[in-house]
Formats: C-alpha cells, sequence, structure tokens
C-alpha cells in the first residue's frame, strides 16, 4: 500500500505545527542534537531522553515492544537496527519486505488498538486522536516525529530513533552514510544543468506539484533546478499549489518527475503524460525527460532518500543542458 | 394578438440576451488563462489568420483551453437544463441532480471505481460515476412509487436514498483513507484535465437527453397548474414526469461523468432565468441550457485565471456565486411549495 498524496498533504500539515511546536519548546535542532550526541556518546544506556516535536519523551529501558505507525519511521527503525525489536506496523508501512504490518492507522490512531500490542515504545508521525496523552495514562512513550522540512530534519529523527531504541551508534553511521552518498551524487551531476526548469507531479487530474520550498522542492534544489510550481504557491497551499495545465505547458518544463505512476496513485506514465493534448510540445515530453519515480520513497523522509536523490541525478545527467 | 405578438418579441429577446452572455463567455474565457498567450494573437488564432503564437501556444489553445471551454459549456448547459426540468416536475425551485440521488449515486459510483478499481487516472471512473448517478435515481423513483404517489414522497425518497449512499461512501471512505484526497478531488468537481475526447464521449447522450427535456417545456407547463388540469388536457402526468426525470438524470449523468459534481447551476441558473424570462418551462428550458452553458464558462474562466497559474476547484467557485443567489431566492420566496 502506498503513501499518497493525502498523507503528503497531511504530513506537509503536521510538519507546520511540530515546525511550531518545536520552536515553541525551545528544542528545535541545537538542544535536541546536543542532547542527542550525548545520550549517543555514552553508549545508549537507559533511561535516555529525546526531544521529539511532543516534547522531552523520556524512554525507561531499552525497548522491546515497539509499535510504529508510519511508512518512514518503520523504515527508520529497520535502518538503525531496531528491527528485532518491533512487534507491529500501520497499514501503510511496506519497507522493508516482511515487517510486521496491522490494520493499525497512523492518520486517525485507535488506542485501545494500539495499546494491544503492549508497546514499550511508540513512534508516529502526528498526536492524533490524543495519542500521546491516550497511551500516556498507559505509562507507554510516545515519539512524535513529524514529515521532515529540512534534510537535517530528517537526519535528525533518525538519530532520535536510534537514541530511544539503544541503537544511537548505529543511527549516526546511517545518517552519515546518507550525507555522504548524497553529496556524491550532487558533485557527480555537477553545475553544468543548473537553472533546468522542473514540474513534479503528485497528483494529476487536477494537477498537484510540489513548490521549492517543501522537503522534495529543496531536494530538487541540491541539482540547482529552476521548480515552475513555485509561481503558483501560495502560503494557503503549504507549498502544494495545484496547478493551471495549461501553465504547465506553456511553462516548457525541461525535466518532469512523476511522483504518481504507481496504479494506485493514478497510474501515471511517460507514456500516458505523453499522449496527454497538448503535452508532446513540452521539451521535457519531446526530450524523453519524463522519470517514473518510486512514489514511496519521493513522499517518505526516511533512510532510502539517497536513492531518490541517485535517481534524480541520472536524470538531471541525462537532460540536454540549457 | 398583440399580446402574443409582444410575447414573441420578448422571447426574441431573452434568446438574444442568453446567446450573447454565452458568446462573451466563451470569447473573453478564449482569451484567458495561466499560459498567458497574447490576446492578439490568440484572437488571430481562433479565426485561422496568420498568428504569432509558437507551436507550443498553438498546442495550449487548440488541445488544453479550448476543449475545457467546450466540455465547461456543455456541462452547464446540461446541468441547468437538468435543474429546470427536475423543478417543474416536482414543481418545487429547490430540487436539482443533488436532491434526486443523481450527484449521491455519482459520487458513490466515482468512490468505488478509485478505491476498487484502479484510482482517479482510469476509465473506470468516469463510466461508474453515470452509471452510478443513473441508478440514485432509479433507486430513489422506484422507493418514491413504491411508497405512494405525488411529487412530495418522490422527493422525500430522492433525500432518503441520497442520504443512504452519502453514508456507503463516507465508510468506504473511512476504510481507506488513502484514497480521499482522489476521492475530494472529484467531488469538487473540475474541468482542469478536458479533452475534446470527453466532449464527444458525451455528446450523443447530452443531444438525446436536451432534446427531450426540451420538447417537453409544454407539458411541465401544463404540469405546473396541477396534475388533474393536466389530465384533462389529455396529458398523463405520470408518463411525462418519468419521461422528464429520466431525461434530467441522464442529462446530470453526462455532466458528472465528466465533470464530477458541481453544484449550484441547476439551482441558481433556472431561477435566475424565471426572474427574468417569466416561469414558462418553453422559456425556462432553451434559456437555462444557453445561460447555463454561459455560467460555467465564466465560472471556469474565474477558476483558472483568478489565482493563475494555480487554480481553484470549480465548484467553489460556482458556489462562491451560487449560495449569495441562493439566499436571495430563498428570501423573495416566502412559502416554498412542494
Amino acid at each position: 500500500m502506498n503513501l499518497r498524496i493525502t498523507h503528503r498533504r497531511l504530513y506537509a500539515a503536521a510538519a507546520v505545527a511540530a515546525a511550531a511546536a518545536l520552536a515553541g519548546c525551545g528544542s528545535a535542532t541545537g538542544t535536541g542534537s546536543a542532547a542527542a550526541s550525548s545520550a549517543a556518546a555514552s553508549g545508549s544506556s537507559f533511561p535516555v531522553t529525546v526531544t521529539a516535536a511532543d516534547g522531552a519523551v523520556t524512554v525507561k529501558a531499552r525497548p522491546a515492544r515497539i509499535v510504529s505507525l508510519a511508512p518512514t519511521l518503520t523504515e527508520d527503525l529497520y535502518a538503525v537496527g531496531a528491527g528485532p525489536q518491533v512487534v507491529a506496523v500501520d497499514s501503510d508501512s511496506n519497507y522493508p519486505p516482511g515487517v510486521p504490518v496491522t490494520k493499525l492507522s497512523g492518520l486517525s490512531p485507535n488506542i485501545e488498538a494500539i495499546a494491544r500490542y503492549s508497546p514499550d515504545l511508540v513512534v508516529a508521525f502526528q498526536n492524533a486522536g490524543g495519542l500521546v496523552s491516550g497511551l500516556g495514562k498507559l505509562k507507554v512513550p510516545v515519539l512524535i516525529e513529524p514529515p521532515a522540512a529540512t534534510l537535517n530534519q530528517a537526519y535528525q529523527e533518525i538519530e532520535q530513533i536510534g537514541q530511544a531504541t539503544g541503537h544511537g551508534a548505529q543511527a549516526q553511521r546511517v545518517v552519515a552514510s546518507m550525507k555522504s552518498q548524497i553529496a556524491v551524487d550532487v558533485a557527480h551531476a555537477g553545475s553544468a544543468h543548473r537553472g533546468l526548469r522542473y514540474y513534479w507531479e503528485l497528483q494529476a487530474n487536477p494537477f498537484y506539484s510540489v513548490a521549492s520550498s517543501t522537503f522534495i522542492g529543496q531536494i530538487v534544489s541540491l541539482f540547482g533546478l529552476k521548480d515552475i510550481a513555485d509561481a503558483a504557491d501560495k502560503a494557503s497551499d503549504g507549498g502544494y499549489p495545484e496547478l493551471s495545465q495549461e501553465y504547465i505547458v506553456a511553462a516548457r518544463p525541461q525535466l518532469i518527475f512523476l511522483a504518481d505512476n504507481a496504479p494506485a496513485y493514478g497510474g501515471q506514465t511517460p507514456a500516458t503524460v505523453a499522449a496527454r493534448p497538448g503535452w508532446a510540445a513540452i521539451p521535457a515530453v519531446a526530450d524523453h525527460e519524463v522519470i517514473a519515480l518510486n512514489d514511496d520513497i519521493a513522499s517518505r523522509w526516511g533512510p532510502r532518500l539517497p536513492q531518490l536523490v541517485e535517481q534524480l541525478a541520472q536524470a538531471v545527467e541525462k537532460a540536454p543542458s540549457p | 394578438m398583440t399580446a402574443r405578438r409582444s410575447g414573441r418579441r420578448h422571447a426574441a429577446r431573452a434568446y438574444l440576451a442568453a446567446a450573447a452572455f454565452l458568446v462573451a463567455a466563451v470569447l473573453v474565457s478564449a482569451l484567458a488563462g495561466a499560459a498567458d498567450l497574447n490576446p492578439l494573437a490568440t484572437a488571430a488564432a481562433l479565426v485561422h489568420l496568420p498568428s504569432s503564437l509558437s507551436p507550443l501556444d498553438r498546442a495550449v489553445l487548440f488541445q488544453i483551453r479550448l476543449p475545457r471551454i467546450m466540455l465547461g459549456a456543455l456541462v452547464g448547459g446540461l446541468l441547468a437544463v437538468a435543474g429546470a426540468g427536475y423543478q417543474g416536475v416536482f414543481r418545487n425551485p429547490l430540487v436539482d441532480s443533488g436532491t434526486l440521488g443523481a450527484s449521491a449515486g455519482a459520487g458513490l459510483g466515482a468512490t468505488l471505481a478509485i478505491v476498487y478499481a484502479g484510482g482517479a487516472g482510469t476509465a473506470a471512473v468516469p463510466v461508474a460515476a453515470f452509471a452510478g448517478s443513473l441508478a440514485g435515481v432509479a433507486i430513489a423513483y422506484a422507493a418514491g412509487s413504491v411508497t405512494g404517489s405525488g411529487t412530495a414522497t418522490l422527493l422525500l425518497a430522492g433525500v432518503a436514498v441520497s442520504l443512504f449512499l452519502t453514508a456507503v461512501q463516507t465508510w468506504l471512505l473511512q476504510r481507506s483513507a488513502q484514497d480521499l484526497q482522489q476521492v475530494y478531488s472529484w467531488l469538487f468537481g473540475s474541468l482542469s484535465a478536458a479533452t475534446w475526447q470527453q466532449a464527444l464521449d458525451i455528446l450523443p447522450y447530452s443531444a438525446v437527453s436536451i432534446g427531450v427535456v426540451l420538447v417537453h417545456g409544454r407539458h411541465l407547463d401544463v404540469l405546473s397548474v396541477g396534475d388533474e388540469e393536466a389530465r384533462a388536457l389529455g396529458i398523463g402526468p405520470g408518463r411525462v414526469r418519468l419521461v422528464v426525470v429520466a431525461a434530467c438524470s441522464l442529462a446530470a449523468a453526462s455532466a458528472v461523468a465528466v465533470s464530477g459534481l458541481i453544484g449550484f447551476v441547476g439551482i441558481v441558473v433556472p431561477h435566475v432565468i424565471r426572474r427574468l424570462a417569466g416561469a414558462s418551462y418553453r422559456l425556462v428550458l432553451p434559456l437555462s441550457l444557453l445561460a447555463g452553458a454561459g455560467f460555467l464558462v465564466f465560472a471556469d474562466t474565474v477558476a483558472r485565471t483568478v489565482a493563475a497559474p494555480a487554480e481553484l476547484p470549480i465548484g467553489v467557485v460556482t458556489a462562491l456565486a451560487g449560495s449569495p443567489v441562493f439566499v436571495w431566492i430563498l428570501r423573495s420566496t416566502s412559502v416554498v411549495r412542494t
């Protein structure tokens, strides 16, 4: 099951709320990661306190029954080596293969259903349905790790999940490896393609895109590309504007990234894009620069981000220079 | 004799005004858009004069903008005619395709297709919406006929069936939250991906349904006096009702199949026509066709230009324009007869 645009927009909304919360309790990157490194340096001894979006969360002992309520956080848990401690993941989690998928929902969590797994740590992307206070009554710590607004936040979340599960050192290795892979791909692509215009399709009919201020937009910006959706971005869209079809065509994007190519997303492919009336004249279509992304990776902020960056790098390198 | 002649002059003026409204809407719409095509060059290209438009600009104009205008006009005309027809049948000014189960049926059909048949991009969605719309009305009609006779019973059955179908749809969505975005995009209604093919697909159904409704204008006028009077004049009220409801439902189903749910056109347009041109259905029906087409083309022009290059959902625009008019109608019609 894929995460679709609903989730992305919910995630985006939640990210804004989380950013406000973080700013409010004064525990943004600075203090948060400082606490992080000291805990990691001390060898992930418990109890450990991490400062997540829902404030300081203390995990008393190494958790042995973890419930994850978001696909990204499931990927994070397995990447840092906490997989064997995970007993249940939400219905949208699908990676790595073999995760213990359940009917649990991260969008509208049911506290009783979660409690049935007797968790000793729950990780979720949003505090919906009284999740934190409800599980708090059962003395279950809840780590809220919202959709990352920046790459650094994505790294920080992986590190926090590492500390809270007793895998601080491995989490730091995961982050270091992600950083170096992304740096290598960006450096390899070089600067010859800077300024190419791109259109990122979240959904067709109507056409939703991402602005460069979003998490995804920032990643594409690593390559110096120009986002055609920026002209349409308003504060009320949260960075996800609905674009007029004739604007997309008239903006002549040189690269089109399809984050809606899985059947469940609407099944858009380079072929269906080329077949849309009027689209054949777009440079990206004429030059075969319509790229079908892995929708899951492109909508998450987890350990597989370097794969997305690599796919973008290949597309950028293949594109004609501006 | 003078009265009849002045009546004809009145009708001619009304037709002229409605046609002018539609033509103005189409012209404004053809010259405006997010692509910022030069209006002069666009106008030249439209009448096949030499034009400075690039091939890409031409693609925007002829493959994206014009089919959208054409589809908007067709959908607007269908919705307005269907609304006027339903109102004539039920002698109730607040009825439209939403009241009788057509919209709820289409919504459930589209939701089923999106959740179970592979998403919003598939051809199953318009077909399911079309079938759902007709099925919704058929169920309402059957339920209404079983429980009694008369238009009030039929209307109540329509409301009950609509609530039931909407509840099923909500339950489906609750079970598959990940489809919410696609379903809601559909429910808001949109012409953003209009193609010539869509217009061609619904053209036969549109022609038949509009034709059937239009020739029943006189029958609806007689029905408005009362069932007894209609029978005295040799018109079977039940038969007329069935035929007009079927034709209106076909019109509404054709519209929702290609555009999703676009509200208010079916209620607002016929009422404005009644106020300006009188209550005779022989005039209200054809004028609603023209004015509904013009209204939706204008509304869609607003939807795609006011926030350009972003878009607004067209359902939002018609409701923003429609709701105040609706309140005004409620204010000025103190008693609603059923």
